[in-house]
C-alpha cells in the first residue's frame, strides 16, 4: 500500500520542484483531407482537426485535476503540409491560406501551438516543398499558433545543401517580417537533421507519414526534480550521481506514461510514445543549466560542460526507457538558451558561447535552440551554422536542429524578448568570417560511410 | 468507470478539528475511508487518507473542488488525487 512518505515525496516534486507534464500532443493525419481544390482542402483540414481534437483540452484539464499534476501544454501536430497541399497549392500564397486554416482550427479547439507546417527535403526538394518554404515568413507572420519545420538532411541521405542555403534566407526574411516582435517568427521555425516522426515538442513537431491516423504523444519534463535529487549526492562519485539521475528519471517518465495512457483511454485515441526530454522553462528551479552546475560546474559553459551534459542525457534515457513501454520523439536534454535562466545568465557573462553550445549539441538533443544572434548576420552565415549542425546530426546518427533568431535591429549585448515560455535572451556573438563561397556551391553533401567509425 | 482508490492529503498548521471536518464532509459525500496516517512535524499537520470514492454521491471533480474549498475555509491545503499517480511513480 502507498505510504505517507511516498505521497509527500511525489507532491513535493509537483509543488516545490516544478514537476509537470510539458505537453500532450495529439498527432492528426491530414492525408485523407487532400483535394486539388484549395477551398475544399482547407475545409477538410478545419473539419478534421476541430472534430478529432474537440475534447483534447477538456480531457487534459480533467487529468490535471484528478491527479493534481500540471499539464502545461495541449498541442496538435499534423502531417507535413508540403505533402497535403502539393496538389492544391500553385503559389506560396496558397500555402499561407492553409497556415491560416491551421491557426483558426487551433484557436477553435484551444491549443496554444499547432506543428506540421513542414517540408521534408532531406535529399531532394519538390516544387510544393519549395513553395511551402517560400511561404514560411508570411505564414509565421500572419498566424499565431502555427509552427514550421524543415528536415534538411539525414544519416541515410546526406544533407540537402540547396535547402540549407534557402533556409538561411528564409530565416532572415521571417526575422524581418516579425521585426516589431523581436523577430518572434523565427522562434516558431526550426530546421532539423534526422527529424523524428513522433516528436511532441514544438517547434519541430509534425505527424509523420509512418504514423497511424491519430495518436497521443506525451512530453514529460522535470529539470527541477533532477536538480534537487543531484544536490543530495554532492561530492559523491559518478556512479552514484548516475544512479540518482536514473531513479529520478524513472519516476518522472512513469508520470508521463500514466498521463499518456489516461489521455489515450479517455479520448479513444491510441497512445504513441513518451518523449523523455528534459525541457526547461524560464522559471528559476526549472533549468538544465542548474543541473549541470549542481554537478560541480561553476557556470554552464565551463570546461567539463559537455561531459556533464553527456552523462545527464544518457542517465535520463537509461532511467526513462525502463519506465515506459514506448519511448520516442527527441528524448534528450534540451538546451534552449532563451528558455533557461541559467543558460541566459551564462551567455550574458560570456561563459557560454555559440561554439560551446555547438559542442554540447553533439551529446544531447536537440541542437542550437532559441539562440538570438545579431540581425545583421548574413544569410550565408546562418546557412553555415545550419550546415555545421546538420553535419553533427548526420555523422552521429542523431537528431539535431537549429532554431536561431537573427533579431532585427539588435546586436551583441542587447536582449531579445519573446515572452511566455519562449523567454528572453542576450544576443550572442557570431563568428564574423564568411562562408559565402562554401554555401553558394549548391547540391548535396553525400551520405556518410557507415563503417570505419573514428 | 470510476476507479476506486484515491488519496486525500491534508497539509497545514495544526489546529483543533481538522480531521473532524474533513471526515464529516466525506461522510456526507458517502466516501469510505480505508486508511489514515497522520503526523505533526514542527507544528505542521500532515495527513494522508486512502479513500474509496466509487459509491460517492457526486462526481470526482466535484469532490476534488469541494475538498479544496473546505481546505481554504479551514486554512489548510487539501488535495484529492487518484492513487495511480503514486503507484506508477513509486512502484516498479
Amino acid at each position: 500500500m502507498i505510504n505517507i512518505n511516498e505521497v509527500i515525496e511525489t507532491n513535493k516534486m509537483i509543488e516545490k520542484e516544478n514537476l509537470d507534464v510539458r505537453t500532450i500532443t495529439l498527432g492528426i493525419s491530414l492525408l485523407d483531407c487532400i483535394s486539388d481544390d484549395l477551398n475544399t482542402l482547407c475545409d477538410n483540414i478545419y473539419k478534421r482537426i476541430t472534430t478529432t481534437a474537440k475534447d483534447l483540452v477538456k480531457t487534459g484539464k480533467e487529468i490535471e485535476r484528478e491527479y493534481a499534476i500540471p499539464i502545461v501544454n495541449k498541442r496538435i501536430s499534423v502531417t507535413p503540409i508540403a505533402l497535403i497541399g502539393a496538389s492544391a497549392c500553385k503559389s506560396a500564397e496558397d500555402f499561407v491560406l492553409i497556415a491560416k486554416t491551421l491557426d483558426k482550427a487551433a484557436h477553435k479547439v484551444g491549443v496554444n501551438f499547432i506543428g506540421g507546417y513542414s517540408a521534408l527535403p532531406a535529399k531532394g526538394m519538390t516544387k510544393a516543398e519549395e513553395l511551402l518554404i517560400e511561404s514560411i515568413p508570411q505564414a509565421l507572420c500572419e498566424t499565431e499558433s502555427v509552427c514550421a519545420s524543415v528536415n534538411l538532411g539525414s544519416t541515410k541521405t546526406g544533407i540537402n545543401m540547396d535547402a540549407v542555403k534557402l533556409m538561411g534566407r528564409i530565416i532572415k526574411e521571417t526575422a524581418k517580417l516579425t521585426a516589431d516582435r523581436d523577430s518572434l517568427g523565427c522562434a516558431k521555425l526550426v530546421v532539423l537533421c534526422n527529424a523524428p516522426d513522433d516528436n511532441p515538442f514544438m517547434a519541430g513537431a509534425f505527424h509523420g507519414v509512418t504514423e497511424t491516423d491519430d495518436v497521443i504523444n506525451v512530453g514529460v519534463s522535470g529539470p527541477g526534480v533532477i536538480n534537487h535529487a543531484i544536490q543530495s549526492v554532492k561530492g559523491k562519485p559518478f556512479g552514484e550521481l548516475c544512479d540518482t539521475i536514473k531513479k529520478t528519471a524513472f519516476k518522472v517518465t512513469r508520470l508521463g506514461q500514466l498521463v499518456a495512457q489516461e489521455a489515450s483511454r479517455r479520448l479513444g485515441i491510441p497512445y504513441g510514445i513518451v518523449d523523455l526530454s528534459l525541457a526547461p522553462t524560464p522559471a528559476v528551479g526549472d533549468s538544465i543549466a542548474e543541473i549541470l552546475e549542481s554537478m560541480g560546474l561553476d557556470k554552464v559553459g565551463a570546461p567539463g560542460t559537455t561531459a556533464a551534459l553527456a552523462l545527464l542525457n544518457d542517465a535520463v534515457k537509461k532511467g526513462g526507457i525502463m519506465a515506459s513501454s514506448y519511448v520516442g520523439g527527441l528524448s534528450g536534454a534540451f538546451i534552449p538558451v532563451s528558455e533557461d535562466h541559467g543558460m541566459i545568465s551564462s551567455a550574458q557573462c560570456g561563459c557560454l558561447t555559440l561554439e560551446k553550445l555547438e559542442a554540447m549539441t553533439c551529446v544531447c538533443s536537440v541542437g542550437l535552440d532559441m539562440i538570438a544572434i545579431p540581425g545583421r548576420t548574413p544569410a550565408s552565415t546562418i546557412s553555415g551554422i545550419i550546415a555545421d549542425e546538420m553535419a553533427i546530426g548526420m555523422i552521429n546518427q542523431k537528431t539535431t536542429a537549429v532554431r536561431i533568431i537573427p533579431v532585427e535591429g539588435k546586436d551583441v549585448g542587447d536582449v531579445a524578448e519573446f515572452g511566455g515560455l519562449l523567454g528572453s535572451g542576450p544576443v550572442m556573438k557570431v563568428n564574423e568570417y564568411s562562408c559565402e563561397d562554401f554555401i553558394a556551391r549548391g547540391g548535396r553533401i553525400p551520405a556518410p560511410v557507415h563503417s570505419f567509425k573514428n | 468507470m470510476e476507479k476506486s482508490k484515491s488519496i486525500i492529503t491534508v497539509v497545514g498548521k495544526d489546529q483543533v478539528g481538522i480531521i473532524a471536518r474533513v471526515t464529516t464532509y466525506l461522510y456526507e459525500s458517502n466516501v469510505n475511508i480505508e486508511d489514515i496516517s497522520q503526523s505533526i512535524v514542527g507544528g505542521y499537520f500532515n495527513m494522508m487518507m486512502i479513500v474509496d470514492t466509487s459509491d460517492a454521491n457526486k462526481e470526482f471533480l466535484a469532490l476534488s473542488k469541494e475538498l479544496e474549498e473546505l481546505g481554504n475555509k479551514i486554512g489548510v491545503i487539501i488535495k484529492l488525487q487518484r492513487e495511480d499517480i503514486f503507484k506508477s511513480m513509486q512502484r516498479i
